[in-house]
């Protein structure tokens, strides 16, 4: 529980680091330099109504305002006949609930009845999407990924590049001046909170298999309990131990992990092989052969996507 | 088993590795990485195409559970072909815009540029494989983020004014699929296509579930249609396609959109039953928007100036030309159709990155009158140009010809809509040759202003080389379009 310190660089240990290290300018604050002033870049000041008004001619231009309305209009009714057509379908639907409905087949009965026997999982859902159909389980973590991977196209700046950019990147920084820092109750709250949030988080992942929970749902605490940390105690703490590289290394390594392990259940399951991958005995918490190492890996990459799209709308980088 | 089925899901996990994998890469890594990986799919998939035309087509296991229970990729002769064709086009076009991707992109982004295309083309293999409706919607979504990720990534005002566009016009239709696939789940109670066939066509002949069904079939229509840019819902595609960078124009005109319409009609196929929907009639609906989008797309793209956007308007035309075979309602239509996909793939792409070649010399701009005489800078982009519009208008040897053909034949099959279908053709061929042909002549003009020598240095070799490739993958489906047009024909009676 320690407090980020403002003043570091003005306490008494430092300087007398500074004076063994020979940093110490002995001309300071005795010399008056005075920079050269950089002529100021004017701005172009832009105001978006006057150009839509000069562009569109709102005043005049009827037809373009009577295209817009129409527009409006159109659109209203198109949603509320949308709305009326799906409603309208709700009706004939089979009710909700009923034991003659479709969807009680033989698909679920199996999942039901042979769930625990044929994936060791004792929570059927788990071994529903990670044992039975598991190849859409990776798709949608590759889902996340490549979100990531989007938001980063759109709000990572990078160093390298102009000069243009680099101003660009240092504007952006200047929000950062306005983040609340060091708030006590804020603080003293997350010292309780944060540890129980990411015993949770691991909690709900390591049983997935047995009890309702898994790598989504655990993930996404652990994400809200890195959040938390981070808005209690600022970047330079979290940077320590969660950087760019940790985000691109752990999701790296978790779904290689995942492709690999499923790559090889796959090959082995369409080719009629044994897989070899004990299930052990169903309510153990060492059971269900891949499934608790893929809601680790799932996990990790849910609670790094969720930090790493926190940090990205901070503006900057990770 | 032989070990040539494991190839499809080979494909599809290799791209999806190698999108992964190039997170961690540095951009020309990423760049050979993903070469590497589209070539190895062309492979592949090649193998697949001459092992189905033997063996037949053949149902593949995700796992150890059998066919309700688990996950399951199909392959047959036409999603090989589909898949191998896809893979040449994407190489030619990263080829031939590679250039322009190190110049558009950050430097220090191109990997994730080319994360974004390995897990569109995982995408697109697995839409053409997959036997499984929700592992189709699960890449369909990670189509439409890779395909907002690629317009976005010149990051200059245009391409995210436009990416927010696609985005919400997209994400309507994956919304309106998402929620088609859920009540179909609801009176059928499988998500695998051929039980779920089974379970439609039980309910069409009792009669039950009537309303919901239709429902159905005109959401998931609907839908598929937003998605690939049919007539009415096209406001998207003029700047996706004219201000993205010139390789992610050619990959998402060429193949993001037609991934959705394979998966289209593999669904009317082999869940919602082919003769079940024309007795709905929503083929007929179709055939109208596709007519409408002919014309209209051809007269907007005739009012365009700027001869990228002028493309995209084509586009548009093409993409109802498609439509249009669907929904004539006949095997013969759908044949057309589906070659007509290949066409439109091959030559679009073809036009996207030869004008990107005329530009280059014509000072960066795209208007058609600052393109005079970039015929003669650029002699091989001039060329391809040139052959591409040719081939857009219809002209004998080259694929459009064979696709025009090939709807003409299929619309006399069909009294009731010959009429308007040859009608529709002929006009929009004037029209189409109003506006590509202007465009040639004007590249082959001569030029009111100089352009220095050194010009011609810009026009980079592998631009040559893909405009090249082009030509020759043109000339192949207008020579011989024989062996595709059976290969189509076998691959669709798989389907059943």
């Amino acid at each position: 529980m320690s407090r980020l310190k403002n003043n570091y660089e003005n306490s008494r240990f430092h300087r007398f680091e500074a004076w063994m290290a020979g940093d110490t300018d002995i001309l300071k604050g005795k010399l008056e330099i005075r920079r050269p002033e950089e002529p100021e870049e004017q701005e172009i000041e832009l105001d978006e109504t006057k150009i839509n008004a000069a562009v569109y001619d709102m005043v005049h231009n009827r037809e373009l305002r009577a295209f817009r309305i129409l527009y409006r209009l159109a659109s209203v009714i198109l949603c509320l006949t949308l709305i009326a057509v799906l409603l309208w379908t709700v009706v004939y639907l089979p009710k909700f609930g009923e034991p003659d409905n479709p969807i009680n087949n033989e698909v679920s009965a199996r999942y039901i009845e042979k769930g625990v026997e044929e994936t060791g999982a004792t929570n059927f859902v788990t071994g529903m999407i990670l044992d039975y159909r598991a190849f859409d389980t990776f798709g949608e973590s590759c889902v996340l990924f490549i979100a990531a991977t989007c938001v980063q196209v759109l709000l990572r700046l990078d160093d390298s590049g102009s000069r243009e950019k680099q101003k660009k990147k240092r504007a952006e920084e200047n929000d950062r001046i306005y983040e609340p820092k060091n708030d006590l109750i804020l603080q003293k709250v997350s010292c309780v909170l944060v540890p129980l949030l990411f015993i949770f988080g691991i909690y709900i992942i390591l049983n997935g298999h047995l009890s309702p929970g898994g790598g989504f749902s655990g993930g996404a605490v652990i994400g809200s309990g890195l959040i938390l940390y981070l808005n209690a105690f600022g970047f330079k703490k979290t940077e320590r131990f969660f950087t760019d590289r940790t985000f691109r290394r752990i999701t790296l390594a978790a779904l290689t992990f995942y492709c690999l392990a499923k790559s090889y259940s796959f090959f082995t399951g369409a080719n009629h092989l044994e897989s070899g991958i004990p299930l052990g005995t169903p309510g153990a918490i060492l059971s269900s052969g891949l499934i608790l190492p893929l809601n680790i890996c799932v996990g990790l990459v849910v609670a790094c996507t969720m930090y790493a799209f926190y940090t990205l709308f901070r503006k900057g980088g990770m | 088993m032989d070990f040539i089925r494991n190839f499809p899901f080979f494909s599809i996990i290799l791209a999806m590795f190698c999108g992964i994998l190039s997170s961690v890469l540095k951009g020309k890594q990423a760049r050979n990485l993903c070469l590497f990986m589209v070539t190895t799919v062309m492979l592949l998939s090649g193998a697949v195409l001459w092992y189905t035309t033997k063996a037949g087509s053949f149902i593949y296991m995700m796992g150890h559970f059998p066919a309700p229970w688990g996950n399951e990729i199909r392959a047959g002769v036409l999603e090989a072909l589909t898949a191998v064709f896809f893979a040449v086009i994407l190489f030619l076009s990263l080829l031939g815009g590679m250039k322009h991707i190190f110049f558009d992109v950050e430097e220090t982004k191109t990997n994730l540029f080319f994360i974004l295309v390995d897990l569109l083309m995982s995408s697109l293999l697995a839409l053409i494989y997959t036997n499984d409706l929700f592992t189709a919607y699960v890449f369909v979504e990670i189509n439409t983020i890779a395909a907002c990720g690629l317009i976005m990534i010149k990051q200059d005002g245009h391409g995210i004014v436009a990416a927010i566009r696609y985005m919400v016009m997209s994400l309507l239709g994956s919304g309106m699929f998402l929620i088609s696939l859920s009540m179909l789940y609801d009176i059928t109670g499988q998500l695998l296509m051929e039980p779920a066939g089974e379970a439609v066509a039980s309910l069409v002949s009792s009669g039950q579930y009537r309303v919901p069904l239709l429902v159905v079939i005109a959401l998931m229509s609907v839908g598929l249609a937003i998605k690939s840019g049919l007539y009415p819902f096209h406001s998207w595609i003029p700047e996706t396609y004219g201000y993205a960078t010139p390789a992610a124009s050619a990959i998402l005109s060429s193949l993001v959109s037609k991934g959705y319409i394979f998966l289209l009609i593999k669904i009317f196929y082999r869940v919602l039953g082919y003769q079940a929907m024309v007795q709905t009639g929503i083929t007929n609906v179709l055939f109208g928007f596709g007519l409408i989008g002919m014309i209209m797309g051809s007269v907007k793209a005739i009012q365009e100036t700027d001869t990228r956007k002028m493309i995209a308007y084509s586009s548009v035309a093409q993409i109802g030309y498609i439509y249009m075979g669907i929904g004539l309602g006949t095997r013969a239509g759908m044949v057309a159709a589906v070659f007509h996909i290949f066409t439109h793939a091959a030559t679009k792409s073809l036009l996207f990155i030869s004008a990107v070649g005329l530009y280059e010399v014509s000072g960066g701009k795209s208007d058609y009158l600052s393109l005079r005489g970039s015929g003669y800078r650029n002699r091989t982009a001039g060329l391809a140009f040139a052959v591409g519009s040719l081939s857009m208008v219809g002209f004998p040897m080259l694929a459009g010809f064979i696709s025009k053909l090939l709807f003409a034949t299929a619309a006399v099959q069909s009294p009731a809509k010959m009429f308007f279908t040859i009608l529709g053709l002929a006009l929009s061929t004037t029209l189409n040759a109003i506006y590509f042909l202007r465009l040639v002549i004007s590249i082959y003009s001569p030029a009111e202003r100089e352009y220095g020598e050194e010009v011609s240095f810009l026009a980079s070799r592998k631009l040559k080389a893909a405009s090249f490739l082009f030509i020759v993958v043109n000339l192949v489906l207008g020579l011989f379009s024989q062996p595709i047009v059976d290969a189509i024909g076998v691959g669709l009676n798989q389907f059943i």
